[in-house]
C-alpha cells in the first residue's frame, strides 16, 4: 500500500453520552466488586466499577456537575481507576466501565486542564501521596532518565519529573544505553510465503527493556517472518488515555497510522500487553484509520502459538536444572480473552515448571498513571499480588507486559521476596531461539 | 460541615466520614430497585466505632443503616428515612479458623467466598454458598440468612452461625452464642439477629461453624421432555431418601434463554432440567449417581451428562451461572422473587406459575433450588408499556399468594426489606406480626437502627 492510499480519517473518540446505553445496563448487582482491584484497595463505592457507573449516570441525569463543575468526591472516584478492565471482564451485562473512566476524563481534562483528573484530586484529599511524591521531586535517577524519552512518550506521564515516587519505592531500570531503534534496523527480509509483520515496540520496551525488544524481533526473524520496526511510531497513548488527554492520543495516534498503514503487514505484532490494549482495543473504539490499524495487531504469545512454536519449545529435551515459575495475567492479555497461549509457551519452555499461582488474573496495580497519583493504593493491591506469588513457591513471576514487571519487581521487593519478575521473552535463550528456525 | 458531619468526624476522623453529594448518591442504592440518599457515610471499623455510632444517632434522632457490600436484592441496606449508612466492608479480617473445634471467627465485612477459599485450604468447609458469593458479605449473609443451591443438605447461614458480637440500638455490645455447638443458657438470641434484616442489632463479629471438606463430589445433568417428569423426579428423589448437595431446576423458557450460551449441547424437545450434584466419600459416588439415575428412570428423561471431571463439572456449573445474565437479557425490566414451597408442591407450584403467567400474558422463567423448594421466579416485561405497572403488581401478588396457600413464604432467601414489606401481612398473621413489632419497639423505641423495613410502619403507629 502506498502513502496515498492511506486514507484521512482520524477516528473520534467517544464521549459520555456515548456510553449512555452502556450505564443503563448496569443492574447494580454488585458483582465487580470481586473484580476490582480498586475495590479491595478501599472498599468505598466510589473505588468499584458500580460506582463510578453511578457518577456517570448522575452526570448524564444532571444530578452531579459536568466537566470542569464534576464534584471533588467524583473526581476522585474517577481517577481512582487502573482502567483494566477487569470489571467488564466480569460483569453479566458488559458494562465498559474503563472506557466510560476514559471519557470522564478527557471531559474533565478537556475543561480543567490535565492535572484535574490525577494530581489535583490528591491535593484536594490533603493527601500525603501527594506530598510524598513533590517531595520526591528531586530523585535522582529520574533525570537522566527521562531526558532521552520524547515528550510525548507515556513514560513521561507515567513518572512525570515533577511527581516521581520517592526513590526506592519503585524499581526502575536503569535506562538503556542505546534505545531498541537505534539497536535494530528497520526492516529485515524474512524468507518467501512467511508472514510479513510489524513490531510495535512501545515506550517501556523501547526505551527502558530494549533487550525485551531485540528478542522479540530475534524470534521473528528466526521464524522466518519478514519484520519491519519503523521508527515512525510512537506511543500507544495509554497513559495519555489514563490522564484523558484525548488530545495527546488522537496525535500518537495518527503518527502510529502513518508509520504502520503504508507497510501493509499481515500483524503488527506488540509484546507488551498495555500497548496492544492501546493500539488493539482503544483504536477499535475510535473507528476510522486507527480502527483499521487495530484490526492487525497480535499480541506475540497468540502470534507465537500459531506458529507452532509451543510445539518445537516442547520437542526440546527438557532441561536438568529448572526453573519454577509462575504466570501474571496483564490486564490487557486477560480482558482480551488471551489467558492460554502464554500459558501454553511457559509450560513448553524446556528450563520452566510452569506452576499456576492463585489470583495470577489479578491486577498488578500499576493501572497506566494509577500508581503514581495513588501510590498506596497501588501498593496494596501489589501486596495482594504477592501474596499468590509467595504461596505458589515460584522462583520466576513470568508475564507480558513491561509496566507489569516493574510493578511485579516493585512490589516483590518490597515483600522481600527473593522472587524475580521478568517478561516471557526473556525466558528465550539460544537453544529455544535455535528451536524456532525450519530445520 | 454540618452538624452531623462534625459529630461523626469527632468519633472516626475525617477520613472516614463523608457527606459528598457524590457518595450520598453512590450509597443512595443496593442491588434491588430503590434509591433514598443518606446525609453522611460512616466507614467503620471496629466494633467500638460502631456503638458510638449508634450512640450518637440515639441522641441526634438520626436513623443508622448498616451496610456490607450492598448486594441484597430487597432494599435492605437503602437510607429509606435518610440518616447514616454505615459500611461495614472494612471491617474484613478473618480473625481465626480453628481447626481443633472446626470454626471460624470473622469481621462482618469478610467477602463469602474468600472464607471458603481459606477454610477449604485446610480442608474445611463453610457451605452456605448464595450466587452473590463472591462479593457479598458474611455480616450481609448473616443479616438475611443467605442460601444457595446447597442449602438442601447442608442448610442456610442460619444453621452455621454459632456466635454473634452485636451492637445493639441502643449502642451497647452484647455478646450471643459462642463457641460451642450446645448451648442453652438465655434466650436463644443469636437465631433472632440471623435474618433480622439489620433491624435488631449490627455484627460486628461472627463465629460460624464448619465443617469437614466432602472428599469428592459428582454433577448430573438430566434433561426432561416436561417440567412435570422434572418436578416429579425432585420429589422422587428426596422420597427415596437420597439428599443430594444440589439440586437445581430449569424450566422451558430458562432453557431457551440458554441457548447459545453454553457449550452444552440443550435437547430441542427439552422441557426442563435439573442439576444434580452428590459429595461425600469417593467409593460411594458411583453407587449415589446409579440410585439418581434409577429413580428418575421413567419420568420423561431425555437426556443425560453424567460430569467425569472437574471440567466437565466446571461446564454444567458455568451453564447454571449463566443463568441470570441470560435471563436478565431478555427484557428491560426484570422483578425476581425468591418464593419457596414445601419440596413435595414444586409440582403444584409450577403449574401455577405457567397458568399465572398465560393468563397475565406476561412471561415468567423459573428455574431455582428445587431440592429446597426455593423457586426464583422472574417477571419479565416492560414497565414503559401503558397500564404495565399495575399488572406486574397483580401477578406478584398472585404469585405470593399461591406460594402462601401452598404452606409455603413469599422468600426463601432475599428478604423483606423495602421491597417485601407490602406483603408481609399475606404470609403473617396480624398477631405474628405484632409480636415481631412489640419486640423492635422494645429494643429500638426510637426507630433508629434501619427504619421502614420489613414493616410498612413505625413502631409507633399501630
Ligand atoms: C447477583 C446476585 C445473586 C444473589 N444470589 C443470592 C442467593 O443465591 N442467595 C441469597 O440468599 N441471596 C442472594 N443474593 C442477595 C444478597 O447477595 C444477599 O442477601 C447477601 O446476603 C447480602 O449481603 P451484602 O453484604 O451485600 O449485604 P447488604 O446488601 O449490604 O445488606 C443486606 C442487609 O443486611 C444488613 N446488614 C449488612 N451487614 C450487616 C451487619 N454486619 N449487621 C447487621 N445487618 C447487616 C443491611 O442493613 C441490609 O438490611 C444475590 C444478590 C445478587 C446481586
Ligand atoms: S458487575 Fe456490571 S452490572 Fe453489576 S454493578 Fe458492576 S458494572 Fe454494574
Ligand atoms: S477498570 Fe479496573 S480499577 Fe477501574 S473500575 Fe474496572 S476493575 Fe476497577
Amino acid at each position: 500500500m502506498s502513502e496515498a492510499v492511506v486514507r484521512k480519517t482520524p477516528g473520534r473518540h467517544k464521549v459520555l453520552e456515548d456510553f449512555a446505553d452502556a450505564i443503563q445496563r448496569c443492574v447494580r448487582c454488585g458483582a465487580c466488586q470481586a473484580y476490582c482491584p480498586a475495590w479491595s484497595a478501599g472498599r468505598r463505592e466510589g473505588n468499584v466499577a458500580r460506582g463510578k457507573v453511578a457518577v456517570a449516570a448522575a452526570m448524564l441525569a444532571g444530578e452531579l456537575g459536568r466537566g470542569a463543575e464534576l464534584e471533588p468526591a467524583a473526581r476522585q472516584d474517577i481517577s481512582l481507576c487502573l482502567m483494566c478492565g477487569s470489571c467488564t471482564h466480569g460483569c453479566p451485562n458488559d458494562v465498559p466501565t474503563a472506557e466510560i473512566v476514559g471519557a470522564i476524563r478527557r471531559e474533565v481534562a478537556a475543561e480543567t486542564g490535565l492535572s484535574a483528573v490525577g494530581v489535583g484530586v490528591a491535593a484536594l484529599l490533603g493527601s500525603k501521596t501527594l506530598m510524598r511524591g513533590v517531595v520526591a521531586a528531586g530523585a535522582a535517577l529520574a533525570p537522566v532518565m527521562m531526558e532521552k524519552v520524547p515528550e510525548s512518550s507515556g513514560l513521561r506521564l507515567r513518572f512525570p519529573l515533577d511527581r516521581l515516587p520517592v526513590v526506592g519505592e519503585r524499581i526502575l531500570p536503569a535506562p538503556a544505553g542505546k534505545n531498541l531503534f537505534a539497536r535494530l534496523p528497520e526492516r529485515i527480509e524474512g524468507q518467501p510465503g512467511r508472514p510479513k509483520v510489524a513490531f510495535f515496540a512501545g515506550c517501556a520496551i523501547t526505551w527502558l527493556y530494549p533487550q525485551i525488544g531485540e528478542k522479540m524481533v530475534e524470534v521473528l526473524v528466526r521464524l522466518g517472518c519478514t519484520v519491519y520496526l519503523p521508527k515512525g511510531q510512537g506511543c500507544c497513548g495509554m497513559p495519555a488515555l489514563s490522564s484523558g488527554d484525548g488530545p495527546l492520543v488522537s496525535r500518537l495516534a495518527s503518527a502510529n497510522v502513518r508509520a504502520f498503514m503504508p507497510l501493509d503487514v499481515d500483524y503488527i505484532i506488540t509484546a507488551c500487553a498495555s500497548c496492544g490494549g492501546g493500539i488493539g482495543e482503544y483504536y477499535l473504539t475510535m473507528g476510522g484509520d486507527p480502527a483499521i490499524l487495530a484490526k492487525k495487531v497480535v499480541d506475540f504469545t497468540v502470534f507465537l502459538e500459531e506458529e507452532g512454536v509451543c510445539e518445537r519449545l516442547a520437542a526440546l529435551p527438557r532441561a536438568v536444572k529448572r526453573q519454577k515459575v509462575c504466570w501474571h495475567d496483564p490486564c490487557h492479555l486477560k480482558n482480551r480473552g488471551i489467558l492460554a497461549p502464554p500459558r501454553h509457551l511457559l509450560a513448553a519452555l524446556p528450563g520452566v515448571d510452569f506452576v499456576e499461582m492463585e489470583g495470577a488474573s489479578r491486577c498488578c496495580g500499576l493501572g497506566g498513571t494509577f500508581s503514581v497519583h495513588h501510590s498506596e493504593e497501588s501498593g496494596l493491591i501489589g501486596e495482594k499480588k504477592v501474596e499468590g506469588v509467595q504461596a505458589c513457591g515460584a522462583e520466576l513471576v513470568a508475564t507480558a507486559c513491561p509496566g507489569c514487571v516493574m510493578q511485579l519487581e516493585t512490589s516483590l521487593c518490597r515483600a522481600e521476596l527473593p522472587v524475580r519478575a521478568v517478561h516471557l521473552l526473556e525466558l528465550f535463550g539460544e537453544a529455544e531461539m535455535a528451536a524456532l528456525a525450519d530445520d | 460541615m454540618s452538624g452531623l458531619e462534625r459529630r461523626l468526624t469527632a468519633l472516626v476522623g475525617r477520613d472516614r466520614v463523608t457527606t459528598a453529594k457524590t457518595d450520598r448518591l453512590l450509597y443512595g442504592f443496593d442491588a434491588g430497585r430503590g434509591r433514598f440518599l443518606p446525609e453522611a457515610v460512616v466507614y467503620a471499623e471496629s466494633a467500638e466505632e460502631v456503638a458510638a455510632v449508634m450512640r450518637l444517632a440515639g441522641e441526634l434522632k438520626v436513623p443508622v443503616v448498616p451496610r456490607g457490600a450492598g448486594s441484597g436484592l430487597t432494599g435492605g441496606a437503602l437510607a429509606v428515612h435518610g440518616g447514616i449508612i454505615l459500611s461495614l466492608a472494612r471491617m474484613n479480617r478473618i480473625l481465626e479458623i480453628d481447626t481443633e473445634n472446626l470454626l471460624a471467627v470473622v469481621q462482618p465485612g469478610v467477602v463469602t467466598a474468600e472464607l471458603q477459599a481459606r477454610v477449604e485450604k485446610l480442608g474445611l468447609f463453610y457451605p452456605p454458598d448464595p450466587a452473590s458469593k463472591e462479593f457479598s458479605t458474611l455480616g450481609g449473609n448473616v443479616a438475611e440468612c443467605a442460601g444457595g443451591p446447597r442449602c438442601v443438605k447442608y442448610g442456610s447461614t442460619r444453621d452455621y452461625v454459632l456466635g454473634l458480637e452485636v451492637v445493639t440500638p441502643a449502642g451497647e455490645i452484647i455478646h450471643t452464642g459462642g463457641r460451642t455447638l450446645k448451648n442453652v443458657v438465655g434466650f436463644d438470641l443469636t437465631r433472632l439477629f440471623v435474618g433480622c434484616e439489620g433491624t435488631l442489632g449490627i455484627a460486628t463479629e461472627i463465629t460460624l461453624r464448619l465443617l469437614p471438606k466432602p472428599e469428592a463430589k459428582k454433577t448430573m445433568l438430566l434433561f426432561f421432555s416436561s417440567i412435570d417428569g422434572a418436578a416429579e423426579s425432585v420429589s422422587a428423589i428426596i422420597g427415596a431418601r437420597i439428599i443430594p448437595a444440589t439440586l437445581e431446576f430449569m424450566d422451558r423458557a430458562t432453557l431457551a434463554c440458554l441457548r447459545g450460551r453454553t457449550e452444552i449441547d440443550l435437547p430441542e424437545d427439552c422441557g426442563a432440567a435439573l442439576i444434580i450434584e452428590v459429595d461425600g466419600r469417593r467409593e460411594w459416588l458411583d453407587g449415589e449417581v446409579a440410585r439418581v439415575m434409577a429413580v428418575v428412570a421413567g419420568r420423561d428423561v431425555i437426556g443425560s451428562v453424567v460430569a467425569e471431571t472437574a471440567e466437565e463439572s466446571e461446564r454444567i456449573w458455568q451453564m447454571r451461572r449463566a443463568v441470570s445474565p441470560a435471563v436478565r437479557a431478555q427484557a428491560p425490566d426484570r422483578f425476581n422473587e425468591d418464593i419457596v414451597v414445601p419440596r413435595s408442591k414444586i409440582p403444584q407450584m409450577i403449574r401455577r406459575l405457567e397458568a399465572l403467567s398465560a393468563e397475565s400474558g406476561i412471561p415468567i422463567v423459573n428455574f431455582g433450588h428445587a431440592g429446597d423448594g426455593n423457586i426464583h421466579v422472574y417477571i419479565l416485561t416492560d414497565l414503559c408499556e401503558a397500564g404495565m405497572e399495575a399488572r406486574v403488581d397483580a401477578l406478584i401478588e398472585q404469585v405470593f399468594a399461591a406460594a402462601v396457600e401452598l404452606r409455603g413464604s413469599i422468600s426463601g432467601e432475599h428478604g423483606v426489606g423495602l421491597a417485601k414489606a407490602r406483603y408481609l401481612a399475606m404470609e403473617l398473621s396480624p398477631e405474628t406480626i405484632a409480636y415481631m413489632r412489640t419486640l423492635k419497639r422494645a429494643l429500638d423505641p426510637d426507630d433508629i437502627l434501619n427504619p421502614g423495613k420489613i414493616f410498612l410502619r413505625g413502631p409507633d403507629d399501630e
